[in-house]
């Protein structure tokens, strides 16, 4: 049952999302090879070693540098016969998603995306599924003798179960089918950590009041080295951009903590927090929604308690 | 131009989600449907190319008869004619196969989805019945134009955007702001009766997977709530209970 890892990098580091998928494929018990498309550092790539990857295969063509989900399909339904591996491994994300969805057409393989946990293999090879925007679970078997698994956040614990593994050239060919869209351009936060990946987000409301009073929360968040999120109206307002929405229409989190600030916590926005581990609710409203699906509350006004617990973590820290 | 948008029929983004038949089947007491919240976006979009470039649009829903109302729906908001395929549409694959079987050869310049469906969450019908027709997939669209046999297109990505250029055909999963969500008006209602709504019987496809049990999550413990007055109290129970700081 040999595994193969599509693992995704952003500023030539692999995402946590994707160590963490090779941390899955380990658990799995298969022989894991890890395969990297585009510019990666070598160091991160061998450090993959670390996590359960046997073998990683570097396919360093400039070509893919950008995520180009055909061409990306096509090089990875090439790994899999390459490697004989039956079993492809990824994180779900704006790539590995559909990237799953081709790959498993072309091999024929079973599919899950959005898994939350290791298979239970007694009987059949059942997967668990997030589904109803977090408000439920599916158990789903996958029958197939190949399988694709897409998974969310969080499915897997990453462990340090050996060491550097060696990296070794992968050599592609691509043809201008692979590159039927061309990508002109692109906009990205540098730097910044990363809504759908981060640990702890630090999310606005309503509440916050207006764009200008977000530096208080970026301050939070900066402390606690988390992310920034905020609701639905925030973004249709253009207080910030479209990327930071959290929700049923925005991202889905998962964090350790959310912290909800000046969110009433209608049920749209809970589907799409209602993964992370912890909740905190600041509202000066008592009876606000959200204090229901929290673990701890404040009832107060934003603008006196998101400076004063940004001093109380510095102090802990 | 033809477009072909394809439509889910799922639980109000307010519902309660509870199971039924030892957690194997959904219940639907007191459960409102609608058209898929991005797939709604699909349709607005639609709808506004065939306002400006005179397109028709095809609605599809692979689904059981209770779905027709969510059709008509689509239909008294604009669309021209409807597509049910009679089956349940039990896993993303055999949905996905249905609607490449009825998109082959028809000659649909634009298959228009959502990013996503909310009650399966797969995010991967738009991709597999894109590599079954052996063209481009572009999921979630933010933005759509089209410029002749050409679009261009934004697509969210993780913490931004990516521009895209690709030619006719290809099919997007589409999120907001690409339109806004059109509400159906009393002539549309009206009309949408009469146009055509066409079910035709599934094709024989094996998905490879199958669903076994469904599970609730387990329900959240209380609150426990801190004066505002003791923030340091906040830190101290992230820090030492949560162990999350
Ligand atoms: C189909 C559909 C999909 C949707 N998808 C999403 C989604 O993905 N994400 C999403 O977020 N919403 C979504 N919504 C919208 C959702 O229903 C709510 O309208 C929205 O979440 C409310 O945002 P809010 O909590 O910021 O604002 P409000 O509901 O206005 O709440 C503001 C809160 O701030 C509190 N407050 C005010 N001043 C202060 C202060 N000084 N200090 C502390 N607290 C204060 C108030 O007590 C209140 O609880 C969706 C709606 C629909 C119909
Ligand atoms: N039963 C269905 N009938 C028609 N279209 C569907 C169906 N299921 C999913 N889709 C389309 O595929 C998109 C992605 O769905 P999913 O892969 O399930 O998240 C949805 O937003 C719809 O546009």
């Amino acid at each position: 049952m040999a595994i193969l890892v599509f693992v995704e990098s952003a500023e030539g580091k692999i995402k946590k999302t994707s160590i963490e998928a090779v941390a899955y494929a380990h658990a799995l018990g298969g022989p894991v090879t890890a395969i990297a498309l585009g510019a990666v550092d070598k160091a991160e790539l061998e450090a993959l070693g670390k996590y359960g990857a046997q073998k990683v295969l570097h396919a360093a063509d400039e070509k893919l540098n950008q995520g180009v989900i055909q061409a990306y399909a096509s090089v990875l339904e090439k790994a899999l016969q390459d490697e004989g591996a039956d079993i492809l491994v990824l994180a779900n994300s704006s790539l590995g998603t559909p990237v799953a969805a081709r790959v498993a057409t072309k091999i024929g393989a079973s599919l899950a995306s959005n898994v939350v946990d290791l298979p239970q293999t007694s009987g059949g090879f059942v997967v668990k599924r997030s589904i109803y925007t977090g408000k439920a679970f599916a158990w789903v078997e996958l029958k197939n003798q190949k399988k694709v698994i897409g998974l969310r956040k969080n499915a897997a614990e990453i462990k340090e179960v050996g060491s550097a593994a060696q990296v070794t050239p992968y050599a592609v060919t691509l043809s201008d089918a692979d590159f039927a869209t061309h990508i002109t351009s692109s906009e990205k936060a540098t730097g910044e950590v990363l809504l759908p990946e981060a640990n702890i987000v630090v999310s606005g409301g309503r509440g916050m009041k207006g764009p200008e009073h977000w530096g208080i929360l970026e301050e939070l968040a900066k402390t606690l080295h988390a992310a920034t999120g905020c609701s639905k109206p925030v973004s249709d307002m253009g207080w910030r951009p479209h990327h930071e929405h959290v929700g049923q229409t925005g991202v889905k989190v998962a964090p350790q903590l959310y912290i909800a600030i000046g969110i009433s916590g209608a049920i749209q926005h809970l589907a799409g927090v209602n993964s992370s581990k912890y909740i905190v609710v600041i509202n000066k409203d008592p009876e606000a929604p959200f204090f229901k699906a929290a673990d701890y509350g404040i009832v107060g006004d934003a603008f006196e308690i998101i400076p004063k617990l940004t001093e109380a973590i510095k102090a802990a820290k | 131009m033809k477009i072909l948008v394809c439509i889910t029929h799922v639980p109000d983004t307010t519902s309660k989600i509870n199971f039924t038949d030892s957690n194997t089947k959904f219940d639907t007491t007191g459960v409102q449907f609608i058209i898929g919240p991005y797939d709604d976006y699909a349709l607005a979009r639609a709808i506004e190319l065939k306002e400006t470039s005179g397109a028709t649009v095809t609605v599809l829903n692979v689904g059981l008869a209770d779905t027709e109302p969510t059709l008509r729906k689509a239909l008294a908001i604009g669309a021209d004619d409807a597509i049910r395929v009679n089956a349940e549409p039990t896993d993303s694959f055999f949905v996905a196969a249905q609607i490449a079987e009825l998109a082959k050869g028809a000659g649909y310049d634009l298959i228009l989805m959502g990013r996503e469906s909310i009650d399966y969450n797969s995010g991967v019908v738009h991709g597999i019945v894109a590599e079954l027709l052996g063209i481009p997939s572009i999921s979630p669209v933010m933005k759509l134009d089209i410029d002749g046999t050409k679009a261009k297109l934004a697509r969210e990505i993780e913490g931004g955007k990516e521009y895209l250029e690709v030619s006719l055909p290809f099919v997007a999963g589409c999120q907001e702001p690409i339109a806004e969500w059109k509400i159906p008006n009393m002539r549309g209602i009206m009309s949408a009766r009469t146009k055509p709504l066409k079910v035709v019987e599934p094709k024989t496809v094996d998905s490879g997977v199958k669903l076994q049990k469904f599970e609730l999550p387990p329900p959240k413990g209380s609150v426990k709530m801190i004066p505002a007055d003791n923030v340091g109290e906040l830190v101290n129970l992230l820090k030492n209970e949560a162990k999350v700081l």
